[in-house]
């Protein structure tokens, strides 16, 4: 499988994402500076985390007009698989390619741990290896992952199962002592109406291997490739 | 002539002066006069300091590097680099961006060897946090450490804080920054061969940050100044552009030589550059990017804007390496070129503003420093045991000293700065020293940073020595062996014999103590002048230490595993109360003799600890420090806050003051919990390597409780202690 990290001035998560799908995943992958807007050859782009352009103005606000921007609109139209991860979420969201907006962190720090989340759908081309409510252990590093939607939006999520996962306890209870950043509704995670595009405050990058303390993002990773896999043998 | 308040006011001294005019054959104009005001600077020249630092040794077991800017080791093939900077003055006068800015200079050292940086430390220390400056002080340093570090994508791995009186009206802001970088492909901060270009690389130049060195960072402060215009400001955005353009540049193999504008900017690049590479230099000012007008020259040549770079490029590549820059959006100008006669030259609009032989520039003036040991000394190192009252309750005792912000957990601060991007954070920060992997490689690093400033006051030399002792024995108790120093020599005003007593004993008690350890001085920075108006800091040499983990899976936590292990103690326990933070926090006394230091003795207790971990015998190491043996013990059980193990201490039987013995902190220890069964294969490599073995207790259940011979001393439950020490910071912070 051909994947395609997307590089804005300031992305810092951009070579983990390399080095998990090439030296962890083994698969395919190359750099899309945010200038290029060629991405037919690929199969899944991943957005990284990091302060493109500073996260100036409000995060993911400029980097939504970046070249590349455009060609990934068309990507999802033609049913690419797109994950964003934390600066990758946020831009998704600038861009309208996700529903929602991002605000500060409740108690307005920067927050790095691990957290743990719940995995609320299992039936996405990202989840496809995790059963229905397992519980990830899996690290954040944000100042804005304080997700909201107005009310109309929320019940639309919660019709359509766009929730993938959700902020909870180590046995995964889900209520506001287990939210770190004040998301509605816990949300940590989650996809559009047609399924191909994930955004995500958690860093499953930092969670794919034994020695980093957990390895369940790993399975976020392996899950598109295994749908990839599969859509190609069709 | 200039007028003495010209040169003065740029913090040169008469002979000084009489010296450059010496140099020169001729009055030097403004722009010269600026150039030789910052080069000769403390910050920059070193010349008191300098004779001493001599005595550091520059080899040891492991292979060293040592550059320009900064130094390191080579480990197959690798070059890791590290350095310590302390930002000390910028930070006190404005928290957020000294901070900040303190950060991006000693991250811009590293990347300018050619190495990647991979890891950020802080050793911060403040005065009290019930006073609200130094509230207003440590949160703002937080920030701006956090503002920068995390946008920059590296990730900030440990560090220490401390609190202590003497930092009121002077804050210590000391980072150190590690990179890595395949062995040929380093960089100097050299320009030679005649013709090759200079350019100037990253953001414009404005007016902020003159003086910053010469008048801010070589001068204590007075009260009522206001010197906030000499602080920078930092923009990280940049600075990760900046990384990457310069990596990618040097990746070319048309970079000579290149070196980043930090204190003293452009003087500073052009004439070390040159000097360094024994060539000289012609540059001319209007071609350099600016973000305000009407500038004076001297003002271009002084400004330490932040985030800027110069380089040597082979003459006919310079389309190809502007061409990165542009990529990034950065600025990229060709501002001169390399000459051969020694000489930097500077120009406006062609006409010659400055023109001084870059060795004279470079080669500050050495100055020897009259020393004498302190008057406090004679009545502070007396202390008479028998009029400290032996507490009635040690339970209290021992929640107090975990809450003691120096003791305290400091995931308040921690959890703020990311510190796992770059995915090889192997031991997150908390516990005694940091580990990361080596990507591509079985092995990893350590690293940790240390000092004891309260030893250091009472006996630099020995405090010293306890400096770099304890940083060895945090590594090895995570399962490294230490390998290389980095040194940041926080002090007060060096024209004060007392002051500059503390400084050359210091320097003595660090070389002596490397000596004995085997591992070299690589790279480090000195900070003179550190007094608010009420006296002098504490002597802070601030120790950074790296080692080196030969197999990445077997390091080593402080916290225990499982219930039903053997605890451990190598070492003495002596009746030794003298210095402690026990004496400081409960009885509010700085007084008595530092801990003694048997340097065998540590390196027995050293050796044993590693052996076991890299045999695989124990599940847990953890050195005894500030609060001794109950407060070492209490983070055993707590530090890892999804897995709390109590511990019933009930082997120990010593005839000596119960606080001595359970507060008091004696160096040289170490405590290990393992399975019974891997007992007696400790007990045996103890005894190989002479050091004091002692069972003491086992692991389990959910209370620590600490007797000594059938008195209890400590009966508390693991609740009461993590609760107490998780949130004493955040509570402190937000009363």
């Amino acid at each position: 499988m051909k994947f395609g990290v997307v590089v804005f001035p300031g992305s810092n998560c951009d070579q983990d994402c390399f080095y998990v799908t090439k030296d962890v995943l083994q698969q395919s992958v190359e750099y899309i500076w945010h200038k290029d807007t060629d991405l037919d050859r690929l199969d899944c782009v991943i957005l990284p985390g990091g302060f493109s352009y500073g996260d100036y103005l409000r995060t993911g606000a400029i980097a939504r007009f970046s070249p590349v921007m455009k060609s990934i609109a068309d990507f999802v139209k033609k049913g690419g698989t797109v994950i964003g991860i934390c600066n990758g979420f946020q831009i998704l969201l600038e861009a309208g390619l996700l529903p929602g907006v991002m605000l500060r962190n409740r108690d307005l720090h920067f927050i790095c741990r691990h957290v743990y989340i719940k995995t609320e759908n299992n039936q996405t081309r990202f989840t496809n290896l995790l059963n229905t409510g397992q519980i990830l252990k899996i690290p954040i590093a944000h100042n804005e992952g304080n997700y909201y939607i107005d009310a109309t939006g929320l019940e639309k999520l919660k019709d359509d199962n766009q929730i993938v996962f959700r902020y909870c306890s180590v046995t995964g209870e889900v209520d506001d002592r287990f939210n770190p950043n004040g998301a509605l509704d816990n949300i940590a995670g989650l996809i559009n109406k047609k399924g191909n595009v994930l955004g995500m405050m958690p860093h499953p990058e930092r969670s794919s291997e034994e020695e980093l303390g957990s390895q369940d993002g790993y399975f976020i990773f392996k899950s598109i490739v295994n749908w990839l896999e599969r859509k190609k043998a069709w | 002539m200039v007028k003495p308040d010209v040169y003065r006011s740029l913090g040169l001294s008469d002979k000084e002066y009489q010296n450059i005019l010496r140099i020169l054959k001729r009055k030097p104009s403004n722009t010269e006069l600026a150039m030789f005001s910052v080069e000769w600077s403390e910050h920059c020249g070193y010349p008191r300091s300098r004779k001493w630092l001599k005595l550091l040794p520059k080899t040891g077991k492991y292979k060293t590097l040592i550059g320009e800017d900064s130094g390191g080791i080579i480990l197959d093939g690798l070059a890791i680099i590290f350095k310590m900077e302390s930002h000390n003055h910028p930070s006190q006068v404005e928290p957020k961006q000294g901070a900040a800015t303190g950060v991006g200079g000693i991250i811009r050292d590293i990347f300018t060897a050619g190495a990647r940086p991979i890891a950020l430390l802080d050793s911060l220390r403040f005065g009290p946090l019930s006073e609200t400056y130094n509230k207003y002080l440590f949160t703002g340093v937080i920030d701006g450490i956090q503002f920068y570090g995390n946008c920059v994508g590296i990730p900030t791995v440990g560090g220490e804080i401390y609190f202590d009186e003497s930092y009121s009206g002077n804050c210590l802001v000391n980072v150190v920054c590690i990179g890595i970088a395949k062995k040929d492909k380093l960089m100097s901060a050299r320009a030679f061969g005649v013709g090759n270009s200079i350019m100037y690389v990253g953001s414009s130049t404005g007016r902020d940050g003159i003086g910053g060195c010469s008048i801010l960072a070589s001068h204590e402060f007075k009260a009522g100044e206001e010197k906030r215009p000499t602080v920078q400001i930092g923009d990280p955005f940049t600075e990760k552009c900046l990384i990457e353009a310069t990596l990618e540049a040097i990746n070319t193999g048309y970079v000579v030589g290149i070196k980043d504008m930090g204190a003293a900017g452009l003087t500073c690049s052009t004439s070390e550059m040159a000097s360094a590479g024994n060539s000289g230099m012609d540059v001319e000012l209007q071609a350099v990017p600016r973000r305000e007008e009407n500038m004076e020259p001297w003002e271009v040549m002084m400004s330490e804007s932040q985030e800027r770079m110069l380089i040597c490029v082979r003459k006919g590549k310079e389309e190809q390496i502007k061409k990165i820059f542009l990529k990034w959006d950065l600025n990229a100008s060709v501002i001169g070129r390399v000459t051969n006669d020694g000489i930097v030259t500077v120009r406006d609009n062609d006409k010659i503003v400055a023109q001084i032989k870059a060795h004279a520039l470079t080669k500050a003036p050495i100055y020897e420093m009259p020393y004498r040991k302190p008057k406090y000394l004679r009545k502070l190192n007396k202390l008479a045991l028998s009029k400290i009252p032996e507490p009635k309750d040690y339970n209290q005792v021992l929640l107090k000293l975990l809450v003691a912000p120096s003791i305290t957990n400091k995931n308040w601060v921690y959890e703020q700065y990311d510190h796992m991007v770059q995915t090889n954070t192997v031991v997150l920060p908390g516990s005694d020293a940091a580990v990361l992997r080596l990507k591509g490689t079985k092995k990893g690093i350590a690293f940790t940073t240390d000092c004891n400033s309260r030893y250091c006051f009472l006996d630099s030399y020995r405090g010293a020595q306890i400096a770099v002792a304890e940083a060895t024995r945090n590594l090895v108790c995570s399962g490294a062996h230490p390998a290389a120093v980095t040194d940041c020599l926080n002090f007060g005003n060096p024209e004060k014999p007392e002051s500059f007593w503390q400084f050359k004993n210091c320097v003595e008690g660090i070389a002596d103590a490397c000596r004995s350890f085997n591992i070299a001085v690589v790279s480090g920075n000195v900070s003179f002048y550190n007094e608010n108006p009420k006296g002098a800091i504490n002597p802070t040499p601030t120790i950074g230490m790296i080692g080196v983990i030969n197999n990445i899976n077997k390091t080593c936590l402080q916290s225990f595993k499982q219930e039903d292990d053997i605890i451990i103690l190598l070492g003495y326990c002596r009746e030794e109360l003298g210095a402690s933070e026990y004496l400081q926090e409960i009885h509010n006394v700085t007084k008595g003799n530092v801990p003694q230091l048997d340097l065998k003795l540590e390196q027995a207790v050293q050796k044993t600890t590693l052996k076991v971990i890299e045999k695989g015998l124990v599940n847990s190491a953890h050195d005894c420090s500030e609060g001794g043996l109950a407060v070492a013990l209490a983070e055993c059980c707590i530090s890892n806050k999804d897995n709390m193990i109590g511990a019933n201490i009930n082997k120990l039987n010593y005839d000596m003051r119960a606080d001595a013995l359970i507060f008091g902190e004696s160096q040289s220890r170490i405590i290990l919990s393992c399975p019974e069964n891997a007992v007696e294969k400790i007990r045996k490599i103890a005894l190989e390597f002479k050091a004091p073995f002692c069972i003491i207790g086992k692991t389990g259940g959910r209370v620590l409780r600490i007797l000594n011979d059938t008195e209890e001393l400590i009966f508390l439950s693991l609740e009461d202690l993590n609760e107490e020490w998780r949130q004493a910071l955040k509570k402190k912070i937000e009363e």
